[in-house]
C-alpha cells in the first residue's frame, strides 16, 4: 500500500519580483512502512514538501493524498495519524518533560488508560526518564531533540516527518534520535520521511529523494544511487601536514567533482569514472586507488552536473609569516555558572595559520570556552592571551584582532548584503577608502554580487553564511572564530566554506572552529576534545583516532573516536560521583 | 471540540503564565504600579498654590480675609510691599497669582459688599489658571457671609452661589482617575498580552508543532482567550480593592453589574489582541501594533484624561470605535454614581458589537496554516 501519493505537485510562494519556486511539478510515491530520505542543498524544497505532506500548507497545484486523505480538504483526520517534527521543534520550555508529553498527548486526544505507559516507554527510548520533572528549557540541545522526538511519537503515528531532526545535535545524541527512529520503522511499521543534511544518515535508509531547485533530481535506493558513480572514486595516500594543500590543488583540476580529506589521504570523487591526471606535485604522491562509491559522491556529482558550483579558494590578504608565532594561549581557564563549573581546568595553545577544532557533546562547555575567548564572558580563573593580548586586560584590544562568526550568523536581517557589509566594516572602524576596499573585496571573492541589494533575511541559508564570514573578515582579523559554522549547511555549501577557511589559514590567519560534522573535524590542524567542561583529548585528528584503535575497530573513525571518548570519560565521572 | 483538548491548551498556558514571570508583571505588577503613581503622584486638583499678598491699606477687615486664605488649603499666601515686587514674584514663578486689595476696600465691603479685590494669575497653565479663579472667589464670598453673619449685619453681596457638586463632593480628581484607570490596566492584560503570547509560539516555533496536532482553531482561539480572561478578572478584582480600600474611592453601583460589564469589555479587548496576534507572527511588531492601536487610544481617546466633547468632531466619531471609551463611561457611573441604567445600557451595547467584531475578525483570519 502507498503511504503518500502525489501528483503535479507545484507551490510557489510571494509574488511579482519576489516570487520563487518552492516545488516544480513533483510526483511521488512511497509505500508505507518504509524509511525515506529527503535530501538536497539549501532552498531546494524540502521543507516546504513536508509542510506540504503535514497539511499546515496548501499547494498552488496538483494533488496530495497522505494515508488516503486528499489534502487540503482532509488534513484534521489526517493530523491525527501523523507526526511532524519542524526543523526547529517548538517545545514548551517552560513546561516539564512530562507537561510537554502530556500537552501532546492531550492533543492528540490519547485515552487516558494507554497514556501512562506510553509515557514510560518513550522516556525509557530516550533516555529521559530521571528528568521527567525537569524544565524542557533546562535540557541539552540534544535532550531537547529527543524530546521533541518523543512527543511527536506520542498517539503512535502512522507516519512521520521529519525535517532536519538532528541538526545541531551533537554525535552521540544524534546516534540515539537515529536508533528511536529506525525502532518506529523495524518493530511500529510506521512510515518515515526525514530530510537530513547527513549522508550516513540518508544512507541508512530504504529509498533516498534527492530535490534540487523544487524537482527531483534523482531518486532511488540509496545503494543504486551510489552505484550511478562506481569507478568514479580514488584515494590518494599522503602525508598528514601537506593534506589541506594538496586537497586545495586537486579541487581545482577541472574533472574533479569533488576532493576531500580522509583520514591519511584524500578522497576524489571525478566527473567521469576515469582516474584523475595529476601533474607536479601530486604526481608524486603515486597512483590513486579506485574505492567504492557511496551516496555522497552521487549528491556531489548530480548536482555538479546541473551547474558546478564556485570552488574558488580566497585570494589571500597580506599577513605577517612567522608561522610558529602562538597566536591563541589559555592557561588553566575556568568558568563559573553560581557553583556549576561550566568549563574547568581548559589549556590549550593555537599558533598562527592553524585550523583548531572545540569538539565536544552539547552542553560541553565549548561555546563558554569560545565566549570567553572572544571577550564576550569573563573568565573565572586561569589566563587567556590573543595575539599576546591579555584578554583579562584588554578586552578591547584583542577583540580588533578578532572574527567571529556565531552560530545564528548576527546579520540584520532587513539590511541588504550591501549594508550589512558597510555596517560592519565601519563598525571595525575601517576607513571609507579601505572600507570601500574590503567591501568590493567581499562582494568579489565569495560571489555575493549577485545578492548585493538583497536583504540577509531572505537570503538562502549557505549565502547568510558566506555573508556572515564576509562581516567578520571585514578588518582582516588575524584570528578568525567559527561557531558551529556549517550547522543545517548542506554538503556542497559546507565544502566550499571549507574550501575558503582552508585557504584563509593558508594565508596565516588562525581559525577556531566547533562543529558537530566529525569529518570536518579531520580538517583541523589539532583539536581538543571536550566533555562537561573538561578537556579529555588533544592532538591532531591521528592521535586523536590513535587513542580508541583496538582490534576490532582498526580503522576508528572520527565519529568513533568521538563517541568512544566521550562515553568513556562520561561514565567515569558519573562513578566518581 | 474537545475537551481534553481544550483542557491541555489551557492548563499549559497556566503553566506558562506561573512560570514566566514577564506575563505576571504585565498583568499584576504593572496595574499595582500605574495605580499607585496615578493614584499618589499625578492629581488635577489644584493644592498648596503660592499666592502674593498685596494690601494698600492694611484694616482688621483685610486682616481677617488674609486669615481665611491662611487657613483655606488650597493657598500659600506671602505677603508683598508693593504691586511692583508682586508681578515680579510672578515672573519668577515664585508665586503663580496675584492678589490686590486696594485702600478702598474696607469701605467698599461695609457700604456695598462689593469690594473690588484684584486677581492677576499666571495664564501659562490655563487650567490651574481656571482652578485659582474658583477657589479665590469661593473664598471671598465663604468670607463674606462668615463676616454678615458675626457682625449681624446683612451684607447686600451680588450673587451668592451656593454650589453643590454631585456624585465627587470632595472634588477629588483621584476618584475620577481611578476608575477610569482600570481600563486602561483591562485593555493592557487583554490586547497586549494576548498579543503578545500569540506572537511568542510563532517565534518559538511552538505553533508550527501545534498546528500539526488534529487540534482545531476554536480550541487554539479557546485556549488563549480562557485563560488570559480569568487573569484579567483577577485584574480587575485586585484594582477595585486597592482603589476602594488604598484610595478610598467609592464604589457605589453593584459588584455584580462592574464584573458584568468588565467581562464584556475583557471579552473586547482580548479578541482585539488575538486579531493583532493573528496579523503579525513577531513580539514586537505585535507589541508595538498593540500599543498603537489599543492602549494609547484608550488612554487618549476613552475619557479617561481628556473630555471627549471638547474633541474635534472627526475625533469624536473615531472614539466610538474605542472600545474603552464605553467602559470608562460606565467604571465611573459605577463607582461614583451608581447604577445609572441609561448610561449603562447603550455602552454595554457599543461595547457588544465591537466585541463580536473582533472575535469574529480573529476566527475568521485564523488558519490552521503557514501560508
Amino acid at each position: 500500500m502507498d503511504a503518500i501519493v502525489v501528483s503535479n505537485l507545484s507551490k510557489t510562494f510571494g509574488k511579482g519580483e519576489l516570487r520563487r519556486v518552492a516545488l516544480r511539478d513533483i510526483s511521488l510515491t512511497l509505500a508505507a512502512g518504509t524509511m525515506t530520505a529527503l535530501i538536497g542543498p539549501d532552498g531546494a524544497g524540502k521543507t516546504t514538501l513536508l509542510r506540504l505532506l503535514a497539511g499546515i500548507l496548501t499547494a498552488d497545484a496538483g494533488q496530495v493524498c497522505v494515508l488516503g486523505h486528499t489534502l487540503p480538504q482532509q488534513a484534521l483526520a489526517l493530523q491525527s495519524r501523523i507526526g511532524y517534527m519542524p526543523q526547529r521543534f517548538g517545545l514548551y520550555e517552560d513546561l516539564t518533560v512530562e507537561e510537554n508529553l502530556e500537552l501532546f498527548a492531550s492533543l492528540h486526544n490519547m485515552p487516558a488508560a494507554t497514556r501512562e505507559s506510553r509515557y514510560a516507554e518513550l522516556l525509557t527510548m530516550t533516555a529521559l526518564g530521571p528528568f521527567r520533572k525537569r524544565q524542557a528549557g533546562q535540557l541539552s540541545g540534544g535532550m531537547k531533540q529527543k524530546l521533541g522526538l518523543a512527543c511527536t511519537l506520542i498517539h503512535p503515528p502512522e507516519l512521520l516527518l521529519l525535517d532536519e531532526a538532528s541538526v545541531g545535535v551533537d554525535p552521540i545524541s544524534r546516534r540515539e534520535l537515529w536508533s528511536i527512529i529506525h525502532r518506529q520503522v523495524v518493530s511500529e511499521k510506521v512510515t518515515v520521511l526525514l530530510s537530513t543534511a547527513y549522508m550516513d544518515e540518508a544512507e541508512r535508509c530504504d529509498h533516498v529523494l534527492l530535490l534540487h531547485e523544487g524537482e527531483i533530481l534523482a531518486q532511488g535506493s540509496p545503494a543504486e544511487l551510489a552505484s550511478r558513480f562506481a569507478g568514479h572514486a580514488f584515494r590518494l595516500r599522503a602525508a598528514a601536514a601537506s593534506l589541506r594543500h594538496l586537497q586545495a590543488q586537486l579541487a581545482q583540476l577541472p574533472a574533479v567533482v569533488d576532493a576531500a580529506i580522509q583520514g591519511d589521504g584524500l578522497r576524489i570523487v571525478m566527473q567521469k569514472a576515469e582516474a584523475p591526471v595529476l601533474e607536479g606535485e601530486l604526481a608524486a604522491l603515486g597512483t590513486p586507488e579506485v574505492i567504492p562509491s557511496r551516496l555522497e559522491d552521487a549528491f556531489v556529482g548530480l548536482l555538479f552536473s546541473r551547474g558546478p558550483r564556485s570552488r574558488a579558494p580566497l585570494s589571500p590578504h597580506a599577513q605577517a609569516a612567522d608561522a610558529d608565532e602562538v597566536m591563541v594561549e589559555v592557561k588553566d581557564l575556568y568558568r563559573y555558572f553560581g557553583s556549576f563549573a561550566a568549563v574547568k581546568d581548559v589549556s590549550f595553545s593555537v599558533r598562527r595559520g592553524e585550523i583548531f577544532g572545540l569538539l565536544g557533546a552539547n552542553g560541553a562547555g565549548k561555546s563558554t570556552t569560545f565566549r570567553m575567548l572572544c571577550g564576550l564572558l569573563p573568565a573565572s580563573s586561569g589566563s587567556l592571551c590573543i595575539a599576546k593580548v591579555d584578554l583579562r586586560k584588554a578586552t578591547a584590544a584583542g577583540r580588533a584582532k578578532i572574527g567571529y562568526v556565531s552560530q545564528k550568523f548576527s546579520l540584520y536581517g532587513a539590511l541588504s548584503v550591501q549594508q550589512n557589509l558597510s555596517f560592519f566594516a565601519s563598525a571595525y572602524g575601517l576607513a571609507s577608502e579601505r572600507r570601500k576596499l574590503r567591501i568590493a573585496w567581499a562582494l568579489e571573492e565569495l560571489e555575493l554580487k549577485r545578492y548585493a541589494t538583497m536583504n540577509a533575511g531572505s537570503l538562502p541559508l549557505g549565502y547568510k553564511q558566506r555573508l556572515a564570514l564576509a562581516c567578520a573578515l571585514m578588518h582582516e582579523p588575524s584570528i578568525l572564530f567559527l561557531d558551529e559554522p556549517t550547522s543545517g549547511v548542506d554538503p556542497l555549501a559546507r565544502r566550499e566554506f571549507w574550501a575558503r577557511v582552508n585557504s584563509l589559514a593558508e594565508s596565516g590567519t588562525t581559525c577556531l572552529v566547533t562543529t558537530h560534522f566529525m569529518e570536518e573535524a579531520e580538517y583541523c590542524d589539532r583539536l581538543v576534545l571536550m566533555s562537561l567542561g573538561e578537556v579529555l583529548a588533544q592532538g591532531t585528528p591521528a592521535e586523536i583516532k590513535e587513542r580508541v584503535r583496538r582490534p576490532d575497530l582498526p580503522t576508528p573513525s572520527m565519529e568513533d573516536a568521538f563517541i568512544a571518548l566521550i562515553e568513556e570519560h562520561e561514565q567515569s565521572s558519573r562513578r566518581a560521583s | 471540540m474537545k475537551w481534553v483538548r481544550l483542557k491541555a491548551l489551557m492548563r499549559k498556558e497556566v503553566l506558562e503564565i506561573i512560570r514566566d514571570p514577564s506575563s505576571i508583571a504585565i498583568a499584576f505588577v504593572l496595574p499595582v504600579f500605574l495605580l499607585l503613581i496615578f493614584g499618589y503622584g499625578v492629581s488635577l486638583d489644584a493644592r498648596r498654590i503660592a499666592i502674593a499678598e498685596v494690601v494698600d491699606h492694611p484694616t482688621q477687615l483685610t486682616a481677617s480675609f488674609l486669615a481665611e486664605l491662611e487657613r483655606s488649603p488650597w493657598f500659600r499666601p506671602r505677603r508683598y510691599l508693593s504691586r511692583a515686587e508682586a508681578e515680579q514674584a510672578i515672573m519668577r514663578g515664585d508665586v503663580d497669582a496675584m492678589l490686590w486689595l486696594r485702600s478702598d476696600f474696607t469701605r467698599l465691603t461695609l457700604s456695598s459688599g462689593a469690594a473690588p479685590i484684584q486677581l492677576a494669575v499666571n495664564g501659562v497653565n490655563a487650567n490651574q489658571a481656571r482652578i485659582i479663579e474658583n477657589y479665590i472667589n469661593g473664598t471671598w464670598l465663604l468670607w463674606l457671609q462668615q463676616e454678615a453673619t458675626g457682625q449681624g449685619v446683612h451684607l447686600a453681596a451680588p450673587v451668592v452661589a451656593d454650589v453643590r457638586v454631585w456624585f465627587n463632593p470632595a472634588l477629588r480628581s483621584r476618584d475620577y482617575l481611578i476608575p477610569g484607570l482600570i481600563a486602561i490596566i483591562m485593555t493592557l492584560i487583554g490586547a497586549l498580552l494576548t498579543a503578545l503570547v500569540v506572537a511568542r509560539e510563532w517565534e518559538r516555533g511552538t505553533m508550527e508543532g501545534i498546528m500539526v496536532t488534529p487540534v482545531s482553531k476554536v480550541e487554539i482561539l479557546l485556549g488563549k482567550l480562557v485563560p488570559y480572561f480569568v487573569m484579567g478578572m483577577g485584574g480587575v478584582t485586585l484594582s477595585t480593592l486597592m482603589a476602594v480600600f488604598l484610595f478610598g474611592v467609592p464604589l457605589r453601583g453593584s459588584l455584580l453589574l462592574l464584573l458584568g460589564t468588565t467581562a464584556l469589555f475583557l471579552l473586547t479587548a482580548l479578541g482585539m489582541g488575538l486579531v493583532i496576534s493573528v496579523l503579525t507572527r513577531n513580539q514586537f511588531v505585535a507589541a508595538m501594533v498593540a500599543i498603537v492601536t489599543t492602549f494609547l487610544p484608550a488612554f487618549i481617546l476613552s475619557g479617561f484624561l481628556f473630555d471627549i466633547r471638547s474633541m474635534p468632531p472627526i475625533i469624536r466619531v473615531l472614539t466610538h470605535i474605542v472600545a474603552a471609551r464605553y467602559y470608562v463611561t460606565i467604571l465611573q457611573s459605577l463607582f461614583l454614581a451608581g447604577d445609572v441604567w441609561p448610561v449603562i445600557l447603550p455602552n454595554s451595547l457599543g461595547m457588544a458589537i465591537l466585541c463580536t467584531f473582533f472575535l469574529s475578525i480573529a476566527l475568521l483570519l485564523f488558519r490552521k496554516r503557514l501560508d
